[in-house]
């Protein structure tokens, strides 16, 4: 039934930046703040989209390229990705690999966009994102494997599903590890803290932010929208293995997973408050120690 | 058989007429670019038949060299290696016409041609050979015609150099080989490939060696010392020929051997696997060290070896585990990245050669902002670098889908010791999918984009359109066979059953489970390609009617940024470089600045081969010297060597009756 699959993809696109407000509120109420709006990014959005452009001088149709091609990646990411223990709008066996590659594609054209304009803060950027991104990625292959030879099936809608509670009191050390892992990789590629932090412009320390710097108007609504919904969407992988609620109606099961979200985004908070950002030296540590975890799991379940 | 006959000799007579009309740059052009083009188009005739179902083609005549026959065989394996020659051959050759006349004031160009249209009919015989004297007579050729295109600017000292590398490593390698033959045809004292047989006891030896053999051709780490070093030195359109198909002739005997070999034990799997973890990661290491775009180009061919191995390690693992998922996909994604390589690599070579052309220099750090100035060899070259870096929808992503694909059904099937291989070939394919998009985007952004950091690349110029086309015909190649996938992959299924002695019904059985994905993955492309143009059209609808500005990038309020402060490759790669130092060995030479208005400060890194340097320079160097002891035995008068050669005829005569 396609119907599900549709329902989740619009509360998706709908709810993933308020998933980026929740963060923000919680980091405010941690530090005695009220923080602002919950509906704060639905307005820097709109206002972004009625805004005018300026562009480097520099810079040629990659950088105008960047943005649209990096949403488009996220969104098709977005149709391969399940929510709340029901099948996703697309899913075939390797879905997986898809997903991550497509991110990869947005990565990819984000870091060209940056490097269009020849700005040395920007490439500064760019060249910590392929960074960590290159040592984030074996964690996250290595973790899905685990989930694929657990619930023995390779797409995503049937690996996440496949996790119940019951996987959980068989295999609870090994889903452990590769939750901690994939929390690891969730705040890597979301430019959180302690690997990135998503509100300092101080161009020296940061990552993501940097890059898209030059970027203004209906561009930076794009990216903006776009890194909403990647939060989303690996929250979302991070729900279907840590809320396994598999009860089969549609509404306990996505209420959970919806819950279970908004747990994410808390604990993200959480995690932002109260640590600092890591000196990039040990953010590679940091990543392998997430890779290592992965193979750890997969160790516990291989024997 | 006779129409490829046919294009092997329009190739050898074109190369000699090429040769003869040396004189005239335009006649020498016109006949060596023209016979590659016929004979392509006459060789690409029984090759699609082939492909597509014809059953293969043979001629047997004998000929009178000890042990040879003039045999030849056109079956799907040797199809499916001709193909990615006959059309990189083509479009590199019509790019070569232009690009080979900016030398053609200060050199002849007819022997260049003569050597590319004799290395293209050996490659070709070398695919077809089916006699261990004729595949060996045409290996030889193959590295003899390359060793003097690698060898087109013998002025410079570095590039005698590479040339000298080349032909010690080829021979080296050649050397391996023969002695596989020899191996092979021993039984039955023949050495027509289908007479060979081999003594199970021998099997694995005849494995390893076949590895170095093939592996040194193909570039398997730590075989692959000549590669970084002939590529950049050879003009590009060559180095596009030699990266893109004639190390993929290593693959192809190696491949071959197999089929000769019987079933394979567990640990073959396990060696290439590792070889193809090596090969990957350290060519994809070595290419991020890189400051010449060329050079860089060619650590990449290393890491697109590695991820061929990997793919044929994966399907030897299936074979020995009796697993026809992990065979079936495992080969399959391996020989399919065979093409898309010749294809990508191709491109980006040619792109390189454009780069060159225009700019006039290959130095990454000395380029940039290249887009606005030739936009059409760039865009070319970005679909290359997406191609190359595995991402989606191009043909780069379809054959590492394999591989993976494979590899996970391996993690859901196979016990726990064995799983532990396909989790590295997992996590090792990730990692360099990850560094090759790092690399790329290096090379990408930093020679085209931002503001050019030189007078050259300020004033660089679009190639002309002899030199466009093959890239966009190659360009265009990469994007069908990604959005093509499940039907490209159906057509493995002839050339799988040659190697893996699979039926026809278990082949195809296990191919859909990758056709079947493919095909959702070519329709979720189009799906992305659909939003792509839905959200520029959003965009432009958006700023229509608003107000766009044009001013400096944003630099923290310098008032006049140049060129200078932008990164450059070095330090893009840097984080990483450092992160891996314990395996680069980057030597960098720093000289800090002075005083209170200091002038001068430099930095600059080298990244010297590690196995050059470590294995295979003071293993020459030891050979060297032991030999050099036995130097008392040449003492120049004719007398002695003839004492020499009657002692020797003596022994012989001795140990003969006795």
């Amino acid at each position: 039934m396609p119907l599900v699959p549709v329902l989740h993809l619009l509360l998706a696109l709908g709810c993933a930046p308020l998933l980026v407000s929740i963060v923000r509120r919680t980091k405010a109420l941690v530090a005695g703040r009220t923080g602002q709006p919950l509906l704060q990014p639905y307005r820097d959005l709109w206002k972004l989209l009625q805004k005018g452009a300026v562009y480097s001088r520099t810079t040629t149709w990659v950088f105008r390229a960047g943005p649209v091609v990096g949403l488009a990646a996220v969104l098709t990411a977005l149709l391969v990705m399940p929510f709340g223990g029901a099948r996703a709008l697309v899913a075939f066996p390797g879905d997986f690999l898809f997903f991550a590659y497509l991110l990869g594609l947005l990565r990819f054209f984000t870091v060209l966009a940056a490097l269009d304009t020849g700005s040395s803060f920007e490439g500064m950027g760019a060249s910590r994102e392929v960074t960590f991104s290159a040592l984030a990625e074996p964690a996250l292959f290595l973790g899905l494997a685990v989930i694929a030879r657990q619930t023995d099936s390779l797409s995503l809608s049937t690996m996440l599903s496949g996790v119940t509670a019951e996987m959980w009191r068989q295999y609870g050390p090994a889903l452990v590890l590769v939750s901690i892992g994939f929390m690891i990789v969730f705040l890597t590629e979301n430019a959180r803290i302690p690997v990135d932090d998503p509100t300092t412009h101080l161009e020296l320390t940061m990552i993501h932010e940097v890059m898209v710097l030059d970027h203004s108007g209906p561009d930076l609504a794009y990216i903006t929208y776009g890194s909403a919904l990647k939060l989303w969407i690996l929250g979302a992988l991070l729900v279907g293995i840590l809320a396994p609620v598999r009860s089969g109606s549609l509404w306990l099961d996505s209420g959970v997973a919806c819950a279970a979200m908004i747990g994410v985004a808390i604990v993200t908070g959480l995690i932002e408050s109260s640590m600092a950002r890591l000196r990039l030296l040990y953010v590679p540590q940091l990543l392998v120690g997430a890779g290592v975890l992965s193979a750890l799991a997969l160790m516990l379940v291989l024997r | 058989m006779m129409t490829l006959l046919l294009a092997l000799s329009v190739l050898l007579i074109s190369g000699c007429a090429a040769l003869v009309a040396s004189a005239s740059p335009r006649w020498a052009t016109i006949l060596g670019v023209g016979g590659v083009l016929v004979s392509s188009v006459l060789g690409l005739v029984p090759t699609l038949d082939v492909l597509f179902g014809a059953p293969m083609l043979a001629l047997h005549a004998s000929w009178p060299v000890p042990y040879g026959a003039f045999f030849v065989e056109l079956d799907a394996l040797s199809a499916f290696f001709l193909l990615p020659t006959f059309l990189l051959a083509a479009l590199a050759a019509v790019y070569g016409g232009e690009y080979m006349l900016t030398h053609a004031r200060e050199k002849w160009l007819g022997p260049p041609w003569f050597f590319y249209n004799l290395l293209v009919a050996s490659m070709v015989l070398v695919l077809i050979a089916r006699n261990g004297v004729l595949f060996l007579m045409a290996w030889e050729i193959m590295a003899l015609a390359s060793f003097f295109l690698v060898t087109f600017d013998h002025e410079q000292a570095n590039v005698r150099d590479a040339g000298w590398t080349y032909l010690v490593a080829t021979h080296l390698g050649a050397a391996c080989v023969m002695v596989v033959f020899l191996l092979l045809g021993r039984q039955f004292g023949s050495l027509d490939f289908d007479r060979f047989s081999a003594p199970p006891e021998l099997a694995s030896v005849l494995f390893l060696l076949a590895v170095a053999g093939f592996g040194s051709k193909a570039g398997f780490a730590p075989f692959h010392v000549w590669l970084p070093e002939a590529h950049p030195a050879a003009p590009s359109h060559v180095s596009a020929l030699m990266s893109g198909v004639m190390i993929k002739t290593g693959i192809y005997g190696l491949i071959r051997v197999l089929t000769f070999l019987g079933p394979p034990p567990l640990w073959w799997g396990g060696v290439l696997i590792g070889i193809g973890l090596t090969s990957g990661v350290f060519g994809v290491l070595f290419a991020l060290a890189q400051h010449d775009l060329k050079r860089l180009l060619a650590y990449h061919s290393v890491e697109n070896i590695g991820i061929i191995a990997l793919g044929l390690g994966v399907g030897l693992l299936g074979v020995s585990t009796n697993s026809p998922s992990l065979t079936v996909l495992g080969f399959a994604g391996g020989l399919l990245h065979v093409v898309n390589h010749a294809l990508f690599k191709g491109l980006l070579f040619l792109g390189a050669g454009a780069v060159m052309h225009g700019a006039g220099t290959g130095e990454i750090d000395h380029l940039g902002g290249l887009f606005k100035r030739m936009p059409h060899a760039g865009i070319a070259f970005l679909i290359g670098a997406v191609a190359i870096s595995g991402l989606p929808p191009l043909n780069g992503f379809v054959s590492e889908f394999l591989i993976y694909l494979g590899a996970f059904h391996g993690v859901s099937s196979l016990a726990g010791t064995i799983a532990v291989a396909v989790l590295g070939v997992i996590a090792g394919l990730a990692l360099i999918g990850g560094l090759a998009a790092a690399c790329f985007t290096k090379a990408f952004g930093i020679v085209f984009l931002g503001e050019p950091r030189s007078d050259h690349a300020a004033h660089a110029h679009e190639p002309g359109l002899a030199m466009r086309l093959p890239m966009f015909l190659l360009a265009a190649s990469c994007l069908l066979i990604g959005l093509l996938a499940p039907s490209v992959v159906g057509a493995l299924i002839p050339m799988l059953e040659n190697v893996t002695n699979l039926s026809r019904e278990t082949i195809q059985a296990n191919l859909d489970l990758a056709t079947g994905p493919l095909l959702f993955v070519a329709m979720t492309s189009l799906g992305l390609f659909g939003l792509i143009a839905v959200l520029a059209g959003l965009r432009r609808w958006l700023l229509s009617r608003q107000q766009v500005e044009e001013c400096v990038t944003w630099d923290c309020g310098y008032a006049h940024p140049t060129a200078r402060m932008q990164y450059t490759a070095s330090s893009f790669a840097h984080p990483l470089i450092s992160l891996f130092k314990m395996f680069l060995h980057t030597r960098s030479r720093f000289s800090s600045p002075q005083g209170l208005f200091p002038r001068d400060a430099a930095l600059s890194t080298e990244t010297e081969d590690l196995s050059r340097r470590y294995l295979f320079q003071p293993a020459f160097v030891l050979i060297g010297r032991s030999l050099s002891s036995l130097r008392w035995l040449q003492q120049g008068q004719i007398q002695l060597y003839v004492l020499y050669i009657a002692l020797t005829l003596l022994v012989l005569l001795v140990w003969g009756l006795g």
